[in-house]
């Protein structure tokens, strides 16, 4: 706006030095900008430069050969869908419930707010910490053994906050007057919910569930201690290969291995696991943005 | 607006339904026990760093022997294989030093079985550098000096050396974790019990003390002889002045003339039997011996070996 | 949008309800509003949770004869094995997670903040979406991915350019960090922006202010808690970081003295040697006492930020 009024009037040196400053300011703050897209492209051109030659349809299906060397990560993958939709089975109604309470039923109170201090400190504590209490609490405490159920557990209970979080940000959303509406017509509370509130935010709800999936996938540090194997056999292409009680291997933990512990790999099959592990979460949080901003440019209030 | 509250308001049981099938989907899956249900056996391995690799390529190649067996294999270390065998939560625990005796203790007190040991191979200990060093030989005093908490080598010319092509002359020390079998091993061996001097670079796995030797032209690390690359190069080594240079190899480390060798063992919780009692003797059978050899290790001699 | 400002139901509508409604109903919706409590709780219960399971491994240490705070707050002499002599300082590895998460800051501070401010005050809204978009993912990236990269591709471009023995340094660590937590700093900030009165912009530009000159005297200082609190938020974010600074940092006990030293943090240290350390051990519980050490620094950190993000709303 400054910058067009100063071409009405006569320039000064003092206006075209405020110009020059506003031009310079722009292209430094937007130079910041673009220094973070730039190594996001820069990265994964570069993986994916790399994993080229083990990428393909048979990589994900295959199974680990000769020592890990070879082969694809078909028992990876499917461990790491195992350990992500049995976390979410277990943090996303407990999530979406907290969210409920924290937004439809607390009144600004000291204990409510303690909650909310709560579910902040939930997000911020370490992932290796998250990973010392999944093991004194699941995995020793519980007796449930180093075992798929404890590294969901303890991945559960680290993704909470994201799926509270998004799921009240959706509540909140809606807008007090359809609550209001609701009650009038005699609906409690609870009535309110189910039939208004909750339909009405069901999409912001999936776009954080989403956001829980990518965040387990990725995880490392908390199933390392607690439920994740360097190896385990598993036949080519079978989905049923795990019991909840018996170990797994995953994604994050197998890129971990290969690029630390296995020697002799064939160059590109890190790059291949780490690109497909960053293309599965990117893919992810695509899909949960653009969830997001299609229900926003279809909302009608 | 009413509409689309009343269309939309049955949205939310059915996707509760879907999650509740979902999850069901799995307990059922769970329980099943993985594929094939009741059938099927697990043998759970934990352990040793350096053995991992040899105990996924046994795991991989038993499934042709006896494809019901499925074969858990996880690292972690040589303590946590020991104090999860201790728990009695695994099968079998790989190791690569002896377990002490009050570990031994805790585990018949804990699960009233006696742990019992079985020689699976051999390891020689290789001290390796970059492939460009001119260093050929070194002796554990001149190690010592250089690991150890007192040592006082710290530069390569200390040793006579002239690297080439770098005016750094620094020694870069690779080590492992403090507590790896292999930390502990070349401590009581090398330096004779004497702590490490700290500031090494203290790598999570074998292969990686071998990628940074051989991507630095300065460094100089310790790891099993199987983890060996053509970037890198293995040191002869003399114990004592007097001793001839030894090079790591699976003769010298069968006739021990080698002196950093060590076993690599396999402990159960009391005498094995059924499926994990054949895989053990699979192990110690020429084929699994044959493995061990191809991982890089050294195999047992031919008269201990199982029939 | 907390209930306790809304209207209350009208009690006949209520009295309607309630009739109408069988007993079983009412019995249902009571047991799940219990289950919703619950559930709110539950974020409590965890954390505490946490903090009590990691303490009850460490607690056994504190009482022992051969451990003292003071030598593990102040000795950096880690020596969790030895035969002889087992020593417990964690001083070079606080060192090293200060060391490692300044020089995130001292990077990801000024990116972020300046990206904060372009988003929010000098683009339009179409590349405004774009950006955000674009951070959202970058926030994503798992970490062990990042691990990777500073792995195999950093440290060879650290070895190339500066001619470190070593790429694994805190060079290397410092970086990767700055990339993982500027997404952080940039939401943040960008809030903190947001939550400026739009008249304030009106008043500076009606004074002729130029935008640079608006954010510099005037968005600065009336962000400039909020701002601290997106720091503060990526300074957590950093120290509490784990694979990707176990695969990058180089992993060496001892204090820095120069960029290119490698270090050891305290996330990494427990990574590394948890898996080693026999359960009950003396070393064990060690490796608990760093993650209760961990969990308090963070918690303040966090606490601190959320004061901080609350009585900006307030106001």
């Amino acid at each position: 706006m400054s910058s067009s009024s100063s071409q009405r009037f006569t320039a000064t040196p003092l206006s075209r030095r405020k110009a020059r400053q506003e031009a310079l300011a722009r292209w430094i703050f937007c130079g910041m900008a673009v220094a973070m897209i730039v190594p996001l492209l820069l990265i994964v051109g570069y993986l994916f430069e790399r994993a080229w030659p083990s990428l393909s349809l048979s990589f994900l299906l295959e199974v680990p050969a000769r020592g890990m060397t070879e082969g694809g990560i078909w028992p990876a993958l499917v461990g790491t869908i195992y350990l992500v939709f049995l976390s979410l089975a277990v943090s996303a109604p407990i999530g979406i419930l907290a969210a409920v309470y924290l937004n439809e039923y607390a009144g600004d109170h000291w204990f409510n707010r303690l909650i909310n201090l709560a579910v902040i400190n939930l997000a911020g504590v370490p992932s290796i910490v998250h990973a010392l209490f999944g093991l004194g609490a699941f995995v020793y405490a519980a007796r449930f053994g180093y075992s798929i159920v404890s590294a969901s557990l303890t991945l559960a209970i680290m993704t909470l906050p994201v799926i509270i979080a998004s799921t009240r940000e959706a509540l909140a959303s809606v807008p007090r007057s359809f609550r209001e509406a609701c009650w009038n017509v005699g609906a409690t509370r609870w009535q309110t919910i189910r039939a208004v509130v909750l339909p009405n935010s069901i999409s912001g709800i999936l776009t954080g569930v989403i956001l829980q999936v990518s965040r387990a996938a990725g995880e490392t540090a908390p199933i390392m201690f607690t439920g994740a194997v360097f190896y385990k056999v598993v036949q080519k292409g079978d989905f049923f290969a795990y019991g909840l009680h018996q170990q797994c291997m995953a994604l994050s933990m197998h890129l971990y291995t290969l690029s630390t512990q296995v020697p002799g790999v064939k160059e590109s099959i890190p790059f291949a696991t780490a690109v497909v592990l960053l293309g599965a979460v990117l893919l992810v949080n695509a899909t949960a943005i653009a969830l997001r901003v299609y229900l926003r440019a279809r909302k009608r209030w | 607006m009413i509409d689309r509250v009343r269309c939309s308001s049955s949205l939310a049981p059915r996707l509760s339904l879907l999650g509740v099938a979902l999850t069901a989907c799995l307990f059922w899956a769970g329980c099943g026990g993985g594929s094939g249900g009741a059938g099927r056996v697990t043998i759970q391995n934990k352990g040793s760093d350096t053995m991992v690799n040899l105990a996924q390529a046994w795991a991989e190649a038993y499934r042709q022997v006896a494809p019901e067996v499925d074969v858990e294999v996880s690292g972690g270390g040589s303590g946590q294989g020991i104090a999860a065998l201790i728990r009695g939560t695994i099968d079998l625990a790989s190791c690569s030093r002896d377990m002490k005796p009050e570990e031994i203790d805790q585990a018949k007190k804990n699960t009233g079985k006696e742990p019992r040991e079985f020689i699976v191979g051999y390891d020689a200990l290789a001290i390796y550098v970059h492939k460009d060093n001119p260093l050929e030989e070194i002796t554990f005093t001149q190690l010592a000096g250089i690991y150890a908490e007192d040592g006082q080598l710290t530069k390569w010319s200390e040793l006579g050396v002239k690297l080439p092509g770098t005016a750094d002359d620094t020694i870069v020390r690779v080590s492992r974790q403090s507590s790896s079998g292999t930390y502990e091993f070349f401590r009581e061996h090398v330096l004779a019990d004497k702590d490490f001097k700290l500031g090494s670079r203290d790598m999570n796995g074998s292969k990686e003390v071998v990628e940074l030797v051989a991507s630095t032209l300065t460094a100089i690390g310790y790891s099993g002889m199987g983890y060996a690359t053509p970037a890198v190069k293995m040191l002869r080594v003399r114990s004592q002045p007097g001793q001839p240079a030894v090079a790591p190899s699976v003769e010298n480390a069968l006739n021990k003339s080698y002196p950093v060798s060590r076993s690599l063992l396999l402990y159960t919780l009391g005498e094995p039997a059924g499926p994990l009692q054949e895989y053990l003797s699979w192990i110690r059978s020429d084929a699994g011996q044959r493995i061990v050899e191809e991982t890089g290790y050294v195999p047992l001699a031919p008269a201990d070996r199982a029939p | 949008m907390n209930s306790g400002a809304m209207p209350q139901e009208p009690a006949e509508g209520w009295a309607v309800r309630r009739a109408r409604r069988g007993l079983w109903a009412l019995a249902g919706e009571r047991l799940l509003e219990g289950l919703i409590y619950l559930c709110g709780i539950s974020a409590i219960v965890f954390v505490l949770g946490i903090f009590f399971f990691v303490f009850r491994e460490a607690f056994p240490v504190l009482g022992k004869e051969n451990f003292s705070l003071t030598q593990f707050l102040f000795s950096e002499q880690w020596y969790p094995t030895s035969a002889t002599n087992k020593r417990y300082g964690v001083l070079a590895m606080i060192a090293g997670t200060l060391s490692v998460t300044a020089l995130a800051m001292v990077l990801a501070v000024p990116f972020g903040l300046g990206a904060a401010i372009y988003i929010s005050e000098f683009c339009g809204s179409r590349v405004k979406e774009t950006l955000k978009i674009v951070i959202e993912l970058l926030a994503a990236i798992p970490s062990v991915v990042w691990g990777f990269v500073g792995l195999t591709v950093m440290s060879r471009l650290i070895v190339q350019y500066t001619g470190a023995p070593v790429g694994v340094n805190i060079l290397n660590g410092g970086i990767i960090l700055a990339l993982m937590s500027v997404p952080i700093i940039v939401s943040i900030g960008e809030d903190a922006l947001k939550a400026v009165p739009d008249q304030y912009r009106e008043a500076g530009i009606a004074l002729g202010a130029t935008r640079w000159q608006l954010v510099w005297r005037v968005l600065l200082p009336a962000a400039k808690t909020g701002l601290l609190a997106a720091v503060l938020l990526g300074v957590g974010r950093a120290v509490g970081e784990t694979m990707a600074v176990l695969m990058a940092t180089g992993h060496a006990v001892h204090i820095p003295h120069s960029l290119l030293d490698s270090v050891r943090t305290l996330t990494a240290n427990i990574a590394a040697e948890l898996g080693e350390a026999p359960e009950g051990s003396d070393h064990y519980r060690v490796l608990f006492l760093t993650g209760v050490l961990l969990f308090t620094l963070t918690f303040i950190v966090n606490l601190t930020a959320d004061f901080i993000v609350r009585g900006i709303r307030k106001k």
